[in-house]
């Protein structure tokens, strides 16, 4: 009976040193070497697994990044210029900080400003709605309003205003991973940088009709009436397709614009005034009048002629003062 | 004789025809129309009028933008009013050409006679110029322009002509009224398409719940003396009028995916452009107008009206007796394929075949619920498609999947919606996956096509 134990205890010990050392061989052999970084990497991620760097998932950047010469076209915008510095250290590469970013809604089309023509009683999907129709609106590129970003958004940032029927940003919350772009198919959503001290300037309607029946759709419509383009001084709006856009990097936050928006399509956020608009355009008008002056003072002086003529930029100012008494 | 129809799929709702006895009757001029230049699939027509110039009935108004494209006429005679962006029946701005009415003024080449002329030109080039001059377009709701259809790729041969009379849609009762009251034109209509497509035999395809119809037809047919077109009566399934399905009932032969209907030697051309290519060839007059069915419970009035093209939906329903207060939405096309109009100011085309005024209780869905796989959806889908996988898929984002599922073969014929019991809203997830797949396949073709090309331009290079 002993001898029983002892040959099977024996025996099962010697299979299992064997089997052991098989394993050991084979494991040897068959080794996949792996960039130890990669954990690293991986371990200082945020873990949101949210795809807003371009990757499937943290694990799949941490790789990328460990395998690319340097971090320029990897950034995780969740975790931001904090993360990043640390996957530098790891990966003993140099990271520029980059601007913190928002998500940015696009359409101030609100119920009162927009009103409904019609209404939608199917399935509460904005990228049904946008397969079936121009959306209950007059206007076919503002917001359907079915939270599809809502439900994109894996970090609570969004929610629905029932006040306005617009998409609300927690600038908080937001780690502009894009989820909500991409969700959105009206493509409303844009993500730009944060500004200093959150402050940004940007046209908050995407609607690429022409002026009347943009305005007749919405209040609040964008027109493209061009006159915020005009006013800029910083070269940083361009009005392509009726509608206008503010380059967050050339714009130096005057807001000349948004006091000179006809429709208020033009949105200011985060600045520690309210917009003294009638100050601001006292100060346009000056400069204008200025500018005037200067340019027919330098043609009297080539052509003595031509002095008497109204110069353009008078006759520009004259325009926006028609336009602003309408 | 056995009645035909299609092998797979399909679903059988009431046929709800309650306009079948009220005969097409000309709806007044309205005080304005608008005419849509984007009324075809293909590029929209450009226009050749401008502000001010005075127009007749028939005159051309815009020319096509491409190949894929069609003439476009003004229906009525008067003063064009504006050139510019007006919403359509979905809402979305595309330009429409308005015009004020002043009298009723016919260009003198159209022959407005109702005598029937049976005498078909032997050019068939000719023909087909004026099918092409005539604006004429598919008349069954995909509005393809039928010139394009006609003139099949070298090297396809066509066996067969079907004429599509099913209205397998419940309610419309168009098509059955064009047959009763204009069965002559349309068998003519059938005998030149016959001819164009080189004598090949035809077939007039009707549902069996049209027995007048039915016997109408075959009476024209013996009574004109024409050879090799016949009736074929089809069971009642939806949808039958479909193309591939219609085919496949009246042929036996199934269109691959992807495929056109002339790969199985098919062309199919609904009743009303059957009509529309008579009045094109035999009496210069083009697509003008159509007749409009306008049905449903809390309709004003049960009617099919004769309506110019570019009329405003709302003049139609208030000449038969303004939108009644119960009516919760009106459907431009059939119960299952049609599209609510978005705003009652939009202008028909000529592709509208019906106006179906629903009242809130027909047009609420119930509230969603789990799949439970019983998998009636798939057993209803005529394509042959699996419609709960799709839908899956479509929410999952996963594109790919969904074209090796043959998303892009799906017809929007609203089987599967219809025959779910758990109310999932399978169409509208699948055609959100259709339309990025089918936008998928294109951006691959183009890639092929930019990829051969500098392919072939590097190989002339070191020649």
């Amino acid at each position: 009976m002993v001898n029983i134990i002892i040959w099977t205890i024996a025996v099962v010990t010697v299979l299992g040193l064997l089997l052991a050392l098989i394993l050991y061989l084979v494991a040897k052999k068959f080794k996949v070497e792996e960039d130890p970084r990669i954990d690293e990497v991986e371990k200082v991620m945020p873990g949101a697994n949210c795809g807003g760097c371009g990757f499937a998932g943290c694990r799949a950047f941490a790789e990328a990044a460990v395998k690319a010469p340097n971090l320029d076209n990897n950034y995780c915008p969740v975790g931001g210029n904090d993360t990043m510095a640390q996957v530098a250290a790891i990966l003993g590469y140099e990271v520029k900080a980059k601007a913190p970013q928002v998500a940015v809604v696009r359409c101030n089309g609100t119920c009162q400003a927009r009103p409904k023509v019609n209404s939608y009683d199917g399935f509460s999907s904005c990228a049904v709605k946008a397969t079936l129709y121009a959306g209950d609106t007059g206007c076919s590129y503002g917001c359907l309003g079915c939270g599809d970003c809502v439900a994109a958004c894996q970090f609570g940032a969004l929610s629905m205003d029932p006040q306005t029927g617009l998409p609300v940003v927690d600038e908080e919350k937001c780690t502009a991973c894009g989820a909500c772009t991409k969700a959105c198919p009206k493509h409303i959503i844009e993500i730009r940088p944060k500004g200093p001290r959150g402050m940004r300037e940007f046209v908050s309607c995407v609607n690429k009709d022409k002026g009347p029946v943009a305005k007749k759709a919405c209040a609040n419509a964008c027109i493209g009436c061009g006159i915020c383009a005009k006013t800029c001084t910083h070269d940083a709006i361009t009005v392509e397709g009726n509608v206008a856009y503010i380059d967050p990097a050339k714009c130096k936050l005057c807001r000349e614009c948004e006091a000179m928006c006809p429709t208020g399509a033009i949105h200011g956020v985060n600045f520690p005034k309210p917009l003294d608009k009638e100050n601001i355009k006292s100060r346009i008008k000056l400069r204008q009048q200025k500018a005037a002056e200067a340019a027919s003072a330098s043609a009297s002086l080539r052509d003595p002629v031509r002095a008497n003529a109204p110069a353009e930029a008078v006759s520009v100012a004259k325009v926006k003062e028609e336009k602003k008494d309408e | 004789m056995s009645k035909h129809t299609f092998s797979i799929g399909g679903v059988h709702p009431h046929d709800n025809k309650m306009s079948r006895e009220c005969r097409i009757e000309p709806l007044p001029l309205a005080p304005t129309v608008y005419i849509s230049v984007a009324q075809h699939i293909g590029a929209p027509a450009v226009p050749v009028v401008a502000v001010g110039d005075k127009v007749k009935v028939g005159q051309v108004i815009a020319e096509p933008g491409g190949f894929v494209s069609a003439f476009i006429h003004s229906s009525v005679s008067g003063t064009v009013k504006s050139i510019g962006p007006r919403a359509d029946l979905s809402g979305r701005p595309s330009t429409h050409i308005e015009i004020a009415v002043e009298g009723d003024e016919w260009l003198e080449t159209i022959d407005t006679s109702d005598t029937l002329v049976t005498e078909i030109p032997a050019d068939n080039k000719a023909i087909l110029d004026k099918i092409r001059m005539g604006g004429v377009v598919g008349l069954g709701g995909a509005t393809f322009p039928t010139h394009v259809k006609l003139s099949p790729p070298p090297g396809s041969k066509c066996e067969r002509v079907i004429i599509n009379g099913c209205e397998c849609e419940p309610y419309l009762t168009s098509d059955f009224r064009t047959l009763l009251e204009k069965g002559e034109q349309v068998v003519v209509g059938a005998a030149i398409l016959k001819q164009v497509m080189g004598g090949v035999p035809c077939t007039i395809a009707i549902e069996e719940n049209k027995p007048e119809a039915i016997a109408h037809i075959r009476e024209v047919i013996g009574k004109l003396g024409f050879s090799g077109i016949e009736v074929m009566e089809m069971k009642m399934m939806y949808p039958q009028g479909g193309e591939k399905q219609l085919i496949d009932a009246v042929m036996g032969r199934q269109v691959g995916s992807g495929a056109l209907p002339i790969s199985v030697g098919a062309v199919v051309q609904n009743v009303a452009t059957a009509l529309a290519v008579y009045d094109a060839v035999q009496k210069n007059k083009p697509i003008v107008d159509n007749s409009v069915t306008i049905t449903g419970q809390c309709a004003p009035k049960q009617a099919n009206l004769l309506v110019r093209v570019g009329t405003p939906l709302r003049y139609i329903l208030d000449y038969l007796g303004g939108v009644p207060e119960n009516a919760a939405k009106v459907i431009s096309g059939g119960p299952m394929m049609g599209r609510a109009v978005a705003n009652l100011d939009a202008a028909t085309v000529k592709g509208t075949g019906a106006l179906l005024l629903l009242t809130e209780k027909e047009t609420r869905r119930a509230p969603e619920s789990h799949c439970i796989r019983c998998g009636k959806c798939a057993d209803a889908c005529p394509m042959g498609l699996e419609p709960f996988l799709l839908n899956k898929l479509a929410r999952a984002k996963d594109w790919d999947a969904m074209e090796q599922n043959a998303a892009q073969d799906c017809i929007e014929c609203g089987c599967c919606l219809y025959s779910c019991p758990a109310q999932i809203p399978l169409l509208d997830n699948i055609r959100i996956g259709k339309g990025i797949v089918l936008g998928n396949i294109r951006a691959r073709a183009a890639a092929a096509k930019a990829a051969a090309e500098a392919a072939k331009a590097s190989a002339d290079a070191k020649k």
